[in-house]
């Protein structure tokens, strides 16, 4: 099962290092991996997707790394996740068009025209990136670069409603 | 002669001596060379091991003696990679040390230079912290959170790793700033809510054990152990790590339990109701098959370390805290309740445990004229100095049976590789101990595959002037691989054979500054540990000559259920 994990670290050299060799030496498995600098001085965030039956082991582990500050859990149902990637989707002069077409419905940017491929840049929930991809695999994939998820949990511990209106993508 | 400047490696003397650091063990080299000269002026005094791995393993015995954080030095590359083992040994055992070593310089990290290795990388994977120090000014900073580090919470090893430039770098030193580890803060005290449940569980209780590990040592909590274990009339087993954490000679003492454990020990857990874990972690030595472990016990989990917690049991009542700590609050809680000296008399759990005692006693035959048994050595060796000794210990069947038949009285009498299962850690943790406490009578009791792993540490030893003894059971091969081989591998005997007749141990002993002893029919025994505690002045090495297939019980094979000990060779 996945879950995705939201790692306040010190921003300290090696401490992305840290954090994937005790993974590697417990044998947990990492899906997807975000990091970047916080509004905060010298702390950083790392956002975890992981394979993990069950997550207690794997967050006290990561409790245990003396520059890892917070581990939090951000659950399915409040969390805001966003991933950004560019795909390469091939066309021609007869399917350029509709490609287009569909690429806009997904809010993807024209970033690169090539000859036979138009390149897009498509950011979102993964939810609304697997869609993306699931409507030009007719038209034929030809290259693709995602990035690591980011997540925040809602501020708005949610009423069903706001749960219904914040996974719209 | 112009005064030369203050640079890094001052200050690394310097804050090392504001550590409290008296004693340390290395080996210098290229890169390290800049650390090794303020020490001609420095009150520490440095032993100088002839292995890297010595020094390590020597820091860990001064550790694991005296309870204050070993100090190892060592340059990079292979100095760094030589120092791997005691490190994970440290990791295993919650030894408290620190680990300095030399880098290359920071301009040439990276490049492959010469004695180059990735220390802090390698380090990741076997320490409980790590540093790459990259500016001198912040030396005492930084070694004041590696030993902070490494004494408190759950014990372990730090590595300081510093480039030869930065040792170099014109600095100056200054009281180190107040702590700020943002994401290090180590829970010593158990909360309250969990100390009454667990109250009520021992309370309630028929059939309680108390299973004691390690932590206890490191927490200081014997005592508090001895008065909380006689409160509760509660029956006590000690873990390999733990010999000594609770006398041997009381009437609730169990022993040792798990894979080569006593009988009753490991029985009185498989039966217990109420499981009171302090310090321990459910090792797979300990537990067996898991599934099968203490099958109708509720567990109380104590551990200072969060993750230890539920990660080979559930815990019923799990309780992040140090040992002593929660041990005072147990008594506390207890004496709340009733006089602690009116304890619930436990009748029919502690009849069922003598009867246990007695029917499955451990044993083994000394014939008179020999071949001797390194247990019946043991034994007579407790009886010669009366149990007032620092035992340290290689690994294998002589670490068994030196658990098994040694009664322990005292925390840290007891020094040893448990959790990794260091081969070679006798003879350097013995000259560590030695160290720490020169006053005590240091006895290391080694196989003699152990000891042509380190042997070569005794040159330190005798030059250093740290009279340790040192008796080599001498079966002439690796004994607990050939009972494995014997029992599962149906008597193929592969690689385990070392011969008896070489090295000559007596004449190895005499070439590096020791005396050599050597002791092969059972009637020689006593007059030759006489002759080894009458020797004073430089290491005993006593050779005896034991009984080539001895093998040790009791025995749960590996993976199998505590429920089936093995007493003897007829059980299995």
């Amino acid at each position: 099962m996945q879950h995705t994990l939201t790692v306040l670290v010190e921003n300290k050299p090696g401490v992305l290092a840290r954090v994937s060799a005790m993974f590697s030496n417990r044998g947990f498995n990492i899906h997807s991996l975000a990091v970047g600098p916080t509004h905060q001085e010298g702390r950083s965030r790392i956002t975890l997707v992981v394979d993990a039956p069950e997550l207690e082991q794997l967050t006290k582990q990561l409790n245990k790394l003396v520059n890892v500050i917070k581990v939090q859990e951000i659950e399915a149902d409040v969390a805001l996740e966003r991933e950004v990637m560019m795909a390469r989707i091939a066309c021609d002069s007869v399917t350029r068009g509709q490609v287009r077409d569909t690429a806009s419905l997904f809010d993807a940017k024209v970033i690169d025209l090539g000859a036979g491929s138009i390149t897009f840049e498509v950011a979102g929930s993964p939810e609304h990136l697997g869609a993306f991809l699931d409507h030009m695999s007719v038209y034929g994939v030809v290259d693709l670069v995602k990035s690591g998820r980011i997540a925040m949990r809602r501020e708005s511990e949610l009423s069903p409603t706001t749960a219904t209106a914040g996974t719209a993508t | 002669m112009t005064e030369k400047p203050f640079t890094g490696s001052n200050s690394l003397l310097r804050s090392l001596e504001h550590e409290g650091v008296d004693i340390m063990f290395g080996v210098p080299g290229g890169a390290i060379l800049p650390a090794y000269d303020p020490l001609v002026d420095s009150p520490i005094r440095h032993i100088l091991a002839r292995h890297e791995q010595g020094a390590g393993h020597m820091a860990e015995g001064f550790a694991q003696a005296s309870g204050r954080v070993g100090v190892v030095m060592a340059t990079s590359g292979p100095g760094a990679t030589n120092l791997i083992t005691p490190l994970q040994d440290a990791l295993m055992d919650s030894t408290p040390l620190v680990a300095i070593t030399g880098q290359v310089p920071t301009t040439a990290i990276g490049s492959d230079a010469f004695q180059e290795a990735y220390t802090t990388g390698l380090a990741m994977h076997c320490t409980k912290h790590s540093y790459l120090v990259t500016d001198a000014d912040e030396i005492p900073d930084i070694v004041h959170q590696a030993f902070h580090i490494a004494s408190t919470g759950r014990p372990g090893p730090v590595l300081v790793d510093i480039p030869k430039d930065i040792l170099n770098q014109r600095t100056t030193w200054h009281q180190p700033v107040t702590m700020t580890l943002p994401g290090y803060k180590p829970t010593t005290t158990g909360h309250p809510v969990q100390i009454r449940a667990a109250i009520d569980l021992i309370e309630g209780a028929e059939r309680p054990v108390l299973y004691v590990g390690g932590g206890v040592i490191k927490a200081g909590a014997a005592a508090e152990l001895l008065a909380f274990a006689e409160a509760a009339n509660a029956p006590v087993v000690t873990t390999l790590m733990a010999r000594g954490a609770f006398p041997d000679d009381h009437p609730l003492a169990l022993g040792m339990p798990g894979m080569h454990g006593l009988y009753t020990a490991t029985t009185a857990i498989q039966k217990s109701d109420v499981l009171v874990s302090l310090g321990a972690r459910f090792d797979d030595r300990v537990t067996g098959d898991p599934s099968a472990f203490a099958p109708d016990a509720k567990v109380i989990h104590v551990d200072v370390d969060p993750a230890e917690i539920g990660k080979v049991r559930k815990a019923d009542v799990p309780i992040v805290g140090d040992a002593r700590s929660v041990l005072k609050h147990f008594l506390d809680e207890l004496s709340a309740r009733r006089d602690p000296s009116q304890a619930p008399p436990r009748a029919a759990w502690l009849a069922q445990i003598s009867a246990w005692q007695e029917s499955h006693p451990l044993a083994y035959d000394q014939p008179p004229d020999g071949p001797i048994k390194v247990q019946h050595f043991i034994e007579r060796l407790h009886a010669a100095v009366g149990g007032e000794a620092i035992i340290a210990a290689g690994v294998g069947q002589h670490q068994m049976w030196a658990s098994q038949f040694w009664s322990f009285t005292k925390p840290r009498s007891w020094v040893n590789s448990g959790g990794l299962g260091t081969m070679g850690f006798a003879v350097p943790a013995a000259i560590g101990a030695k160290a720490a406490r020169p006053d005590d009578l240091v006895y290391a009791l080694d196989g003699d595959g152990c000891f042509q792993m380190t042997c070569q540490e005794l040159i330190t030893a005798s030059t250093e002037k740290i009279p340790v003894k040192i008796a080599v059971f001498n079966n002439g091969g690796y004994g607990m691989v050939k009972q494995w081989q014997n029992l599962f591998y149906g008597g193929r005997l592969s690689a385990v054979d070392l011969t008896t007749h070489t090295p000559d141990y007596p004449m190895l002993a005499e070439a590096m500054g020791c005396v050599g002893l050597r002791v092969d029919h059972p009637s020689e025994i006593d007059p030759a540990i006489e002759k080894s505690l009458s020797v004073n002045d430089r290491p005993v090495v006593l050779e005896v000559v034991v009984d080539t297939e001895e093998m040790c019980f009791p025995m749960v094979p590996a993976g199998g259920s505590n429920d089936r000990v093995v007493m003897s060779l007829e059980d299995l």
